[in-house]
């Protein structure tokens, strides 16, 4: 089993444009089932296999989707997760980034009291190994397992994966939550999933600087969760005032800062990595793969 | 993004935010004429640099004639003001705001922002005018009041009252505290603001409110659509590399350190700086070159990190997902030459094509160090710049 997504998940792109075509290829490479794609204007065409819609209301009568992923470009994107949540998709993944914070705060006000989940965005998607893969990170870093991964970031989590992977440690399904200050989906609602899932074993949190998903999700740990969680923050050495990349990667106030979010981590019984390169090992000295959760 | 005070004022004023009357000037002279022309004072002279902390640092200056006016902006013209929030090497002031004095009766605040929790945009407001309201939310936070606003309603007049009375605001000024909070909520949504901050917030002795300091920053990503926002940056502000990045579509900050890193993604070039710092050395900047990062941006990248002085060595750390390891040894190999690199060079590839990538590394016969892994690539620069 996984959260989120599995080899029954079919999805839809939004916005199948180069970068969406590409990325589409990709994940129908890795065995994902992209059922067609929706671009306004182009329904009843089809483009490399994939046959295009002009509403994903229609691509979704038609095809069956239950998920969806948008490469839509950032001034419309908005409009484009509000779409999907209209014609009732489950799963929403928004790969784009730069779309204006307040789009994104009437997007999460016209998404309450509906069905769908929105992961991102500004994320790289969310892969279950072997079975599904929505989005852009490389597939084949990861192999299947029992370690459930959670980020705000994308190459950080290619590397948290790649040394799980070089430890043997396989993956239940990694959820890139993404690196705005308005999202859909947080740690704290990953880690429920996880909790949750009895395939997934253990966790590895990632994140950063700025705002306070980190610290949420180690109180979380501490009440809620029996599973053991490592975790590593970047941005330990980032100055404050400074936006790093990421639009919620910023020390605003002085809240949000690396130290923070460790301390409260560290004191909550999360495993930290107090060096990127150390991630698999921070889980390995809470976790025994044989599944029995160690003493700190 | 952030814009001077004057400019934030003409942006209050637009949307019907009482604001003093007062003009930007760029020498003594015209600031005189211009403190005739706006009353009989006394006024204000305003040092408008992008930091916060002016008046203690002599930014913000009475003068009580016309003549003092034009003295007091001739001083702070060309002078250099540091304060808390411009760093040691301090801002030097190249025009200032003159505007009319009030009658200050009592100091107020008022922000907005997007509460990342609620993640709805909130109206904040305290008693404790003129106060680093960090501490004042530290020390006294039944001083602080919110409302959060619900994004397809708007900002209702009943909340802007319960702020109004929560501030202790009563008479006509309880219908004016509504005027302005739903103005200064318009201002915010119209031209997508990511703060807006009046610290103080006054009531003068006549009975108005006023905006008496402005304080905006604004969402980067939706500069597209105002674009007159756009035209109010101020580069003179910005430190100059950060100023390059950004024409390349580089996210670049500069730091204190002397190791440049370059690195794919947000999360992962922190990473690398976090872990330069974990070995014992110091990062120059962060820079993430992006997804897509084609040769020409490697090159520019390069480029960027080398204009930094303080730079005795770089740290290449790339994670190929998309990108591929070949096409960015292609690029460091390239990039290296062009700008004929003198400092040592480290480089971490990982992920898809990495033999290729190293290989062709290995064979360019430039001195470059590959590394196996972060620790390893940490390990080797600090070294590195540690021994050169």
């Amino acid at each position: 089993m996984s959260i989120l997504i599995n080899r029954n998940t079919k999805v839809i792109t939004q916005g199948l444009g180069a970068t969406g075509l590409f990325h589409a290829q990709g994940a129908r490479e890795y065995g994902t089932q992209m059922v067609g794609g929706v671009t306004p204007g182009k329904g009843g065409t089809v483009i490399d296999g994939f046959p295009l819609f002009d509403t994903v209301k229609e691509a979704v009568s038609r095809t069956g989707a239950t998920a969806s992923v948008i490469y839509v470009p950032p001034p419309f994107a908005g409009d484009a997760i509000m779409e999907a949540v209209d014609a009732g998709i489950e799963l929403v993944c928004c790969i784009t980034e730069g779309i204006p914070v307040l789009d994104m705060v009437k997007v999460k006000q016209y998404m309450q009291g509906k069905g769908t989940r929105l992961v991102g965005p500004n994320c790289p998607g969310v892969i279950t190994p072997g079975e599904c893969k929505i989005g852009i990170m490389p597939g084949y870093i990861h192999k299947p397992g029992k370690i459930g991964v959670v980020s705000r970031s994308g190459t950080l989590t290619y590397e948290a994966v790649w040394q799980l992977t070089n430890v043997g440690l396989g993956q239940s399904t990694c959820v890139g939550i993404g690196g705005d200050p308005v999202n859909g989906t947080s740690h704290v609602d990953v880690l429920r999933m996880f909790e949750e899932d009895p395939d997934t074993e253990a966790v590895i949190m990632i994140g950063e600087i700025g705002g306070s998903s980190e610290e949420e999700a180690a109180y979380f740990v501490k009440e809620h969760m029996t599973k053991p969680v490592a975790a590593y923050i970047a941005g330990v050495t980032a100055p404050p005032g400074k936006r790093m990349g990421h639009a919620g990667a910023i020390i605003a106030g002085g809240k949000g800062t690396a130290a923070e979010k460790v301390a409260v981590l560290t004191e909550c019984g999360v495993s930290v990595a107090t060096s990127p390169a150390d991630m698999a090992a921070a889980l390995l000295k809470v976790y025994k793969p044989d599944g029995l959760k160690v003493a700190v | 993004m952030n814009i001077h005070e004057y400019q934030a004022k003409a942006i209050l004023r637009e949307f019907g935010v009482p604001v003093p009357d007062g003009h930007v000037c760029y020498n003594g002279a015209s600031a005189r004429e211009w403190a005739k022309r706006l009353g009989d004072g006394p006024w204000v002279v305003k040092a408008q640099i992008h930091a916060g902390g002016r008046g203690k640092g002599g930014g913000v200056k009475v003068a009580r004639t016309a003549e003092e006016v034009r003295n007091t902006a001739r001083d702070m013209l060309g002078m250099t003001l540091r304060t808390h929030q411009t760093g040691p090497d301090g801002k030097v002031v190249t025009r200032v705001l003159v505007e009319n004095g009030c009658n200050i009766e009592r100091e107020l605040y008022v922000s907005l922002l997007v509460d990342r929790t609620t993640s709805k945009v909130t109206v904040m407001a305290s008693t404790e005018g003129g106060m680093d309201i960090e501490e004042v939310a530290a020390e006294t936070p039944e001083k602080i009041f919110k409302e959060a606003v619900d994004p397809l309603v708007g900002l209702t007049p009943f909340q802007c009252r319960n702020l109004a009375f929560s501030l202790g605001l009563t008479g006509k000024l309880t219908g004016k505290a509504v005027n302005l909070l739903q103005g200064l909520y318009t201002t915010f949504v119209s031209c997508d603001c990511s703060l807006l901050e009046i610290n103080p917030l006054v009531v003068t002795a006549e009975g108005d409110l006023v905006a008496l300091d402005a304080k905006f920053g604004f969402d980067d990503n939706a500069i597209f659509r105002n674009p007159r926002i756009g035209d109010m940056r101020d580069y003179e502000e910005e430190d100059p590399n950060e100023v390059e990045a950004s024409q390349h579509d580089l996210s670049y900050v500069s730091l204190n350190g002397n190791i440049g890193c370059l690195v794919n993604g947000a999360g992962l070039a922190m990473a690398t700086m976090d872990i330069i710092k974990h070995s014992g050395g110091n990062p120059a900047n962060f820079l993430d070159v992006g997804g897509g990062a084609s040769i020409e941006r490697v090159t520019e990248a390069f480029k960027l990190i080398l204009s930094d002085k303080n730079v005795k060595g770089i740290l290449v750390n790339i994670f190929g997902g998309i990108m591929k390891c070949d096409v960015i040894a292609t690029g460091v190999i390239e990039a290296a030459r062009q700008v004929s690199l003198k400092v040592p060079l480290v480089v971490r590839l990982e992920g898809t094509n990495v033999a290729k990538g190293k290989e062709l590394l290995a064979q360019s016969g430039l001195n470059i160090v590959a590394a196996d892994g972060m620790a390893d690539a940490a390990k080797k620069i600090v070294q590195a710049v540690a021994t050169a």
